[in-house]
């Protein structure tokens, strides 16, 4: 029986990505909890496994055997069904993603804008969640996600756009490609096709953190004003597969910011690139991310819309002008 | 316009002094006991509840079960009982129980007690499941600490 070897290799992929992301979402709960206790000065997790590793392991097969309470009253349908719409998308981007030259699902040319296509579907996946819960709590927490999003998605695709400017493809691979030799080749520091380059991979990363819902723009789930949000009725796995939609999209965003900014699987010295370049950088801004949500207290919602259209917004367009101009000179 | 990036600035670079805080934080050492593998010393004005004294010269307790800790004590918690010995000067102890689960360790035992026999224990240990587990024999825990 002949089996064309593309479908081996998709299939291949898709184990992979999947596992990927799997992992990723159990592991970082762990790197979660001990981060967040160093930086208290206490230990985290030690007691299941060495340093305690198995802990991920034990949560999930707590969640596992806990009853999926479907609350009366709830939309039954959008009940059940939003946690798989945070949590499908964020799998799928990971097809797009080039980890090295040779390690990617899917190559597409248009991969850029399928990773931020499938990252908005995550807001509706709250959205319809929050609404289809019947809470008050959710709802009010819906609200807040979907004006958040819709103020951080604005800086950060004129940020993209500004980068697509200068690469010239939404292909992600050869956006890396134009990257590549080492680290004064990066988007981050190519002063020579906008002098704010950095300042653009800060408000990249800002809005990332506003869009995958982190601290300290966590208003989804403000667990001290709503009760969890928009999670508040879910119990079990439901709960469970929102928490590992969110990290998911953490590594999608921090992946993402790696290859539009720090070069992707590019060394920093221009010796061995490979895919662990890829993997240290990534991990480097999670970390960063859980860093940040341990350093900083919630904003207020004024305050997070402010920043975005205050200061973000016209700090990005003018990024935009500038850089289309100077592309226009040189 | 000075005025809104000056304040972005200064913004932006009070964070990165607040994340410079938490990464210092992050490598300094752990400063938490980890409880039930590591124990603190108990400070030397901890009130448990009370425990008989030893004399040192004798190696029995210094009781003279004259009373008084169970005349004092508010909520008749103690129970002290004693006998006339052939031989022995005074009366010998020969039960002193205290029940735990009526004690609010005020301490006027302690206080009453002319031959300073009894003290507050350094014990915090104290769940159980059985409510007999709480009418301590005093006088059991001395011989069983000799």
């Amino acid at each position: 029986m002949y089996v064309d070897p593309e479908i081996i290799r998709l299939l291949a992929f898709l184990v992979g990505v999947i596992a990927f992301a799997a992992l990723n979402a159990a592991y970082l709960v762990w790197l979660e909890r001990k981060e967040a206790a160093h930086i208290q000065r206490r230990i985290g997790p030690k007691e299941v496994g060495p340093f305690g590793l198995l802990q991920p392991l034990v949560d999930g097969i707590k969640l596992m055997t806990k009853q999926l309470i479907v609350p009366a009253g709830v939309d039954p349908v959008l009940f059940k069904i939003a946690p798989i719409l945070v949590m499908v998308p964020a799998i799928m981007s990971f097809v797009t993603i080039p980890f090295s030259d040779t390690l990617v699902a899917r190559n597409l040319d248009i991969g850029l804008l399928a990773i931020f296509a499938f990252a908005s579907v995550n807001v509706l996946g709250l959205l319809l969640g929050a609404w289809g819960s019947r809470n008050k709590y959710a709802v009010i927490s819906a609200a807040r996600v979907v004006s958040q999003n819709v103020a951080y998605e604005i800086p950060m695709l004129v940020t993209v756009v500004t980068l697509v400017m200068i690469s010239g493809t939404m292909n992600l691979s050869k956006i890396v490609g134009l990257q590549l030799g080492g680290f004064w080749n990066w988007n981050i520091f190519n002063l020579s096709a906008s002098p704010l380059m950095p300042i653009a991979f800060l408000i990249f990363f800002v809005c990332m953190l506003a869009e995958t819902n982190r601290a300290p723009f966590d208003m989804a789930e403000a667990e001290s004003e709503l009760v969890a949000g928009a999670f508040t009725e879910y119990s079990g796995m439901g709960f469970g597969v929102f928490f590992m939609g969110e990290y998911a999209n953490i590594v999608i965003g921090a992946s993402v910011a790696t290859i539009l900014f720090l070069g992707g699987w590019d060394c920093p010295f221009g010796l061995f690139p490979g895919v662990h370049w890829f993997l240290i950088k990534m991990y480097f801004l999670i970390f960063t991310v859980i860093w940040i949500r341990w350093t900083y207290p919630r904003t207020t919602f004024y305050g997070l819309l402010n920043l975005s259209w205050k200061i973000l917004i016209p700090i990005s367009f003018v990024n935009l002008i500038l850089t289309s101009a100077m592309l226009k000179v040189f | 316009m000075i005025d809104y990036l000056r304040e972005i600035i200064s913004g932006t670079w009070s964070l990165f002094v607040g994340l410079g805080i938490t990464i210092r934080y992050f490598f300094q050492p752990v400063v938490t006991v980890q409880y039930p593998h590591q124990t603190l010393p108990m400070t030397p004005r901890f009130r448990g509840h009370i425990e008989l004294v030893k004399d040192e010269e004798t190696g029995e307790t210094k009781c003279i079960v004259c009373g008084m800790c169970q005349k004092a004590c508010p909520s008749n918690c103690i129970t002290v009982n004693g006998e006339k010995r052939e031989g022995v000067k005074g009366k010998v102890l020969t039960e002193y129980t205290l029940d735990f689960t009526k004690c609010s360790l005020c301490g006027l035992c302690v206080e009453s007690c002319p031959t300073a026999a009894i003290t507050f224990s350094k014990d915090y240990n104290l769940a159980g499941v059985r409510k007999e587990a709480y009418i301590f024999d005093l006088k059991k825990r001395l011989e069983a600490k000799n």
